[in-house]
């Protein structure tokens, strides 16, 4: 009984809108509401062609991985010495360090771009202070450039990365190290022979729990990003919003979603592992 | 050398939220420029009619896209944990897990294709509605759910639950009395995750909402697009103040009843063995 009821919602609310977009990706374009039209012979079928034949779908797709593996790096090298650094403060004091990492996102993802989009631009404090200081002679193009979006997408999925790296290190035996210090192994020595290997399954995870959902980020780039550089995200959303080429849409977010099984299946089998 | 680097973390992630905070009461126009003490944006921000509509809507559908949600994923998570092998158990588990990781556009473009062709063939929902939003971010958020309720039964066990049965409650009294009382801080977690995702969502109330139902995350999306203001700052100012009281005192509360909290990793490593033998075979230090 239960089952059947949750078998249900999951199949109403998951699997069949991914079961609709397949088959509107099918659909030809069509005048009026819906605009699209089910049951064409397949040879009419435009969306699929365009998407293969034009290699802008193709860029905006890799521009979109390349945006997120850098994205998913950067998160990862700051979030293993976030993490440890974490383990290392006194017990009592954890759960308030926790707390203040948290608060900067709770404030709502919009809120903290906001910030961001004020900061970087050209009358910003960041180019303002650069100018005062004889650096620059002209602002530095931050805002709509790749370095702000880089900054932006960072901000906005550290903690993906972090709180999963935290949750596994914290469960690791600190006697191990321990063990290994006590034996010579420098602290270099240490993290990479011990910390890091016992560690990889948890690292590995939370770059794919950061690589995943960036690949289709859409608002970091629409607000942070350059504007001329296309991403998939973006792509989807101005073939549904404003070109109302829902077919177009639907075939470009299945082209992403395929890209990105192979990371799902992987990220879901170093979930599993201890 | 980590905890500096934690400590540069901390700063790179405040800093931001720090200037708006500042910011929120300088009397410029312009964002980031201060122009002397004025709360003038608090004020405009009490007379914004729109955004106080959208936040009010937003709050709505967050209660109510987490209450379903921490219903259904609690069912979800309850058949992952403890109805063992099944014919479709594995599409059953891809499934529940699948809106952790499918791209937010790809979840909002088909809810909206499947509420569009639902309302063409059976005539609900009708047009895009605070309703398809709810139903959305509860799809969503039930799947977080069902993760927190999953791992929780799996570290629960059932030795309890069989206890009582043995004492003779039945199934229902055994879910009522044991079960419940023991997924409460699972459920609560995910409850407030579920509010929180919905609360912060705008890429999926963007496809499913309309006209007739903007969130407040996406009015304040749509504002930011044609630049930013310090109104904006005022009211991440508030939210700041009023999630740090709510947040210091849940970990107040939480050290004086247990010293840990139920939502964050222990701070023991896990203990290897049966307690009293793994107790006895280390080497007591207290001595020393």
């Amino acid at each position: 009984m239960i089952r059947a009821m949750a078998a249900l919602w999951l199949a109403l609310l998951v699997a069949a809108p991914l079961a609709v977009i397949a088959a509107i990706s099918l659909a030809v374009p069509d005048e009026g509401l819906p605009p699209f039209r089910l049951g064409a012979p397949l040879a009419d079928n435009e969306a699929w062609p365009l998407l293969a034949a034009d290699g802008f779908y193709a860029a905006a797709l890799l521009r979109s991985l390349l945006l997120a593996a850098v994205t998913a790096g950067c998160c990862l090298l700051l979030s293993y010495p976030m993490a440890l650094g974490l383990l290392r403060l006194p017990a009592r004091l954890r759960p308030w360090v926790v707390g203040l990492i948290l608060l900067p996102f709770a404030i709502g993802f919009v809120l903290r771009m906001a910030a961001w989009v004020g900061l970087l631009r050209d009358s910003g404090p960041i180019n303002a202070a650069l100018l005062a200081l004889g650096l620059i002679a002209e602002p530095l193009p931050l805002l709509y450039g790749w370095s702000g979006l880089f900054l932006g997408m960072v901000h906005s999925y550290l903690i993906f990365a972090l709180l999963p790296l935290y949750a596994a290190l914290s469960a690791r035996d600190p006697r191990l190290e321990e063990a290994a210090a006590d034996l010579g192994a420098s602290p270099a020595v240490v993290f990479f022979t011990v910390t890091l290997p016992a560690s990889a399954a948890a690292a590995g995870a939370a770059f794919l729990l950061v690589f995943i959902p960036a690949a289709g980020e859409f608002v970091v780039p629409e607000l942070l990003g350059p504007p001329e550089a296309l991403l998939a995200g973006r792509a989807i959303w101005l073939e549904f919003f404003q070109s109302r080429d829902w077919p177009l849409a639907a075939a470009a977010s299945l082209a992403l979603l395929l890209v990105l099984v192979g990371p799902i299946l992987l990220w879901q089998r170093l979930g599993r592992a201890p | 050398m980590s905890r500096l680097i934690l400590a540069l973390g901390l700063l790179f992630l405040w800093a931001p939220v720090l200037l708006m905070v500042v910011f929120a009461f300088s009397d410029a126009r312009q964002p980031f420029v201060w122009g002397g003490f004025s709360l003038r944006w608090f004020a405009a921000l009490a007379a914004n009619q729109r955004l106080q509509e959208a936040a009010l809507l937003s709050v709505g559908i967050a209660a109510g896209a987490a209450a379903l949600a921490t219903l259904v994923g609690l069912a979800i998570g309850w058949v992952l944990a403890r109805h063992g092998r099944f014919a479709g158990r594995p599409a059953f588990g891809v499934l529940a897990a699948a809106p952790l990781v499918l791209p937010e556009v790809v979840t909002g473009l088909g809810l909206l294709f499947l509420f569009v062709l639902m309302e063409r063939h059976l005539g609900w929902p009708e047009g895009r509605s605070a309703l398809t939003i709810l139903l959305a971010h509860a799809s969503l958020g039930a799947a977080y759910v069902a993760v927190v309720v999953q791992a929780r039964l799996a570290s629960l066990g059932r030795v309890l639950e069989d206890a009582a049965a043995d004492l003779g409650a039945g199934p229902a009294t055994v879910f009522r009395t044991i079960t419940l009382p023991l997924l409460a801080p699972a459920l609560a977690a995910g409850f407030a995750l579920a509010f929180l995702l919905s609360l912060d969502d705008v890429v999926l109330a963007s496809f499913t909402g309309g006209p007739g139902a903007t969130t407040l995350p996406v009015l304040l999306f749509s504002q930011l697009r044609l630049g930013p203001t310090p109104e904006a700052h005022a009211l991440a100012t508030l939210m700041l103040a009023a999630l740090a009281l709510i947040g210091a005192g849940v970990l107040w509360l939480a050290g004086r009843r247990s010293g840990a909290l139920p939502l964050l990793p222990a701070d023991d490593p896990p203990q290897h063995g049966r307690y009293t033998g793994d107790a006895m075979l280390r080497p007591t230090c207290d001595a020393s």
